[in-house]
């Protein structure tokens, strides 16, 4: 068994308007010192999907469904108390509005210091000096004076360093980044992911990035899952998601943003209609009021829920074309409408 | 190169910053210190930088939403710098702004009919079928349904949202439009959209574009020429692809280098500028070349000398005393991408 593995998770909320399906039958794999990439547009599941893992929506309106299992423990049937105790210690999150997660009038440090106190029996000399170190280690000038600032003394960038040693400083095997640079500057953005980029060389953590930003999964992750309305539509490594990805809902994603690394095209190709109401997810497969290929399913689409099937070496998609005329989709219509004239 | 429908000529924005009950200044952010460029009719010129730059002051100074505390606004070679709200009254026809915030920027209380028609009722305006069909046209015209007319913004999408904001500021036929973040707030699916649908406007009503991004990508797809900025000045002007195959400015091109490329296969191999630390507060710029705490190039006379805005090649200007791809020799003409 991998060290995380999520089978069949359900998270649903019931709601006046009716119940909302944020996660809907989610599974995958992660080991040890790999990246996985999850990316998907606003309310496709994302954070609850990462809320679920760390067992926060315990206690809530929630209703959590499948398995999650970490390191050889089942969480979904876990209790509250028990899985408080992982947190922290065993997987930790980084968000993305550092002063969500940052208490305003208690000092970085001590909010460190407390933090490692929980789970290691240690002095508050000892915790403090570990503290300086971690602060030192995430790339903080001067830790030894900046343990002592408050959160609003922080530039966001350095807040956002500050978290990430609090998420580190217990050494969790697992770190959750949900969105962890969305709210930073591009030169500031890139400083932290490479800083992740290190730490988990050194940490030898599983680490799971989560974005809307493509280029930044590009940058980290070893394998992508692609998210669409609660599901995975699209899953692979880096490699087979950009270079042969077989769903439309990828292409559509790949035909919609605008590439500095390649010549400039005259147009983008956008996604037609917006992302689904989680209350009203259309029937059959999600994404078919979207989809410019739906009528080549012969009626499937609106019907017919497709299966997640694996296409080649692990690269799994979730769509009622034949895997052939996707691939021939992909070679011929979009792959060349992406390149410059 | 044809009149300039807008011309900007070292424009400052200082906010004072007071303390105590009797309000004294004690310092001014220079939000916006002293920049200068035209934009031509018929293009799209990109103002690009991060967070606190100074981009959304300056469209809110050429639209006349603050006041100045120097320099000139020129519009169709007007001083409209500091016209009276009476005369500038023609004018806000002319000129109008796109938010970046497609939900708090429309009344919630108030029918997309009576949104987008506000403008007209507020000029006084008349048209030949009335009101409505005149508000229809353009909810056709952005993409939305015209029978939505009498639907409320809580109705639409994010993107939806940001087409009626969009049909608002056509309402009065406008020649400039100056977009602040006009996509940063949607899905990527989106984005697309919204950018395609600027462009088109733009071929169908003849618009001149400002376009206020801190997405460099975004910025490449949809301007013709691209302004960077750094803590208030202008730090390089070029026409879009000499900006982007070879930047001048030091700045320019650690910025390019940190946007992160959709492309797995050759991450191992780029190379990257990082610069360190964050940008300086606005309330303390340093001195000279402001870039130089983060500049790598960064020698003596940049922390006492400003560089200032020089032409190195045909329409490419740069504020650095020591540029990257400078031409050694007057350059030719160089042409759009
Ligand atoms: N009314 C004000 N009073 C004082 N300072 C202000 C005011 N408005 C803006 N500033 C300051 O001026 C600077 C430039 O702000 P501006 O909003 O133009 O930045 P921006 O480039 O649009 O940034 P962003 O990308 O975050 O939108 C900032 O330091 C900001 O805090
Ligand atoms: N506590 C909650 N109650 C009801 N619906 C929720 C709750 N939390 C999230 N949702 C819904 O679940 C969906 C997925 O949300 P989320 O995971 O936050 O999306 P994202 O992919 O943007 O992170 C959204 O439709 C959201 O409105
Ligand atoms: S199943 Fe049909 S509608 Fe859904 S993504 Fe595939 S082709 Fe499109
Ligand atoms: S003037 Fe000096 S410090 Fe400023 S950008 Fe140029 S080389 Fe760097
Ligand atoms: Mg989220
Ligand atoms: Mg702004």
């Amino acid at each position: 068994m991998s060290f995380l593995e999520l089978k069949d998770l359900r998270v649903h909320f019931p709601t006046d308007d009716g119940l909302v399906k944020s996660v809907d039958g989610l599974s995958f794999a992660l080991e040890r010192g790999k990246t996985l990439g999850i990316v998907g547009e606003s309310g496709s599941g994302k954070s609850v999907t990462s809320l679920g893992i760390l067992g926060l929506h315990k206690g809530g309106r929630a209703k959590l469904g499948g398995e999650i299992w970490l390191d050889g423990e089942e969480l979904v049937g876990a209790s509250a108390e028990h899985v408080r105790t992982l947190r922290g210690k065993k997987m930790a999150m980084i968000f993305q509005d550092p002063l969500s997660a940052m208490h305003p009038f208690y000092t970085v440090g001590s909010q460190i210091v407390e933090a490692y106190r929980i789970h290691n029996d240690v002095s508050k000399k000892v915790a403090r000096k570990h503290a300086i170190d971690m602060l030192g280690r995430v790339g903080i000038p001067q830790p030894d004076r900046r343990v002592d600032s408050y959160p609003h003394e922080f530039s966001g960038g350095m807040r956002q360093r500050a978290m990430i040693a609090m998420a580190l400083s217990c050494d969790p095997e697992l770190l959750i980044a949900d969105e962890p640079t969305t709210a930073l500057d591009v030169t500031v953005q890139a400083q932290i992911l490479d800083l992740m980029r290190d730490l988990q060389r050194d940490f030898n953590a599983a680490l799971i990035i989560i974005t809307h930003d493509l280029g930044v999964v590009a940058e980290l992750a070893d394998d992508i899952l692609v998210m669409y309305g609660g599901k995975c539509i699209e899953y692979g490594t880096a490699e087979d998601i950009f270079e042969r990805p077989e769903h439309p809902y990828t292409w559509g994603l790949l035909g919609s943003m605008p590439r500095l690394d390649r010549d400039r095209t005259e147009r983008l190709l956008p996604i037609k209609g917006s992302p689904p109401s989680l209350i009203n997810v259309p029937a059959g497969c999600a994404f078919h009021p979207r989809c410019t290929f739906e009528d080549r399913t012969g009626g499937k689409a609106s019907t017919e829920v497709p299966q997640l099937v694996e296409t080649e070496g692990g690269h799994l998609v979730r769509c009622h074309l034949p895997r052939d005329t996707r691939r021939s989709i992909w070679e011929t219509e979009i792959k060349p409408s992406l390149e410059a004239s | 190169m044809s009149e300039p429908l807008l011309s900007v000529e070292g424009l400052e924005k200082h906010f004072p910053v007071t303390k105590g009950l009797l309000q004294r200044q004690v310092a001014a952010v220079k939000a916006v210190d002293g920049i200068s460029f035209d934009v031509v009719k018929g293009e799209t010129l990109g103002l690009v930088g991060e967070s606190g730059c100074g981009k959304t002051t300056t469209g809110r100074l050429i639209t006349r939403l603050i006041e100045p505390t120097g320099g000139k606004i020129l519009f169709e070679g007007n001083d409209i710098t500091h016209m009276s709200q009476g005369r500038m009254r023609p004018l806000r026809r002319d000129v109008q702004m796109i938010f970046q915030d497609p939900y708090s920027s429309l009344n919630p209380r108030h029918t997309v009919g009576a949104i987008v028609g506000a403008p007209f009722r507020i000029q006084g305006i008349k048209t030949e079928h009335g009101t409505k069909k005149a508000v229809q046209d353009i909810l056709e015209l952005v993409g939305l349904n015209p029978e939505h007319y009498n639907r409320y913004p809580h109705e639409f999408s994010g993107g939806q949202r940001q087409r009626i904001g969009i049909a608002r500021t056509l309402a009065l036929k406008p020649k400039l439009i100056i977009a602040d973040e006009p996509v940063s707030a949607l899905d990527v699916s989106i984005q697309a959209q919204v950018v395609n649908l600027l462009e088109d406007l733009q071929g169908e009503l003849d618009l001149t574009y400002l376009v206020i991004a801190h997405d460099l990508s975004v910025v490449r797809h949809i301007s013709d020429r691209v302004a960077v900025m750094y803590l208030g000045k202008i730090v390089e002007l070029a026409d879009r692809k000499s900006l982007y195959e070879s930047p001048m400015h030091p700045y320019t091109n650690a910025l390019l280098s940190a946007v992160p490329i959709p492309d797995p296969k050759g991450r191992a191999q780029r190379e990257r500028i990082r610069l360190q630390g964050d940008v300086p507060s606005p309330l303390n710029p340093p001195p000279a070349c402001r870039f130089h705490t983060r500049c790598w190039k960064a020698q003596e006379i940049c922390k006492t000398v400003e560089p200032p805005l020089e032409t190195l090649a045909t329409g490419h200007q740069v504020a650095c005393h020591f540029p990257e791809n400078a031409p050694t020799t007057p350059e030719p003409a160089v042409t759009t991408a």
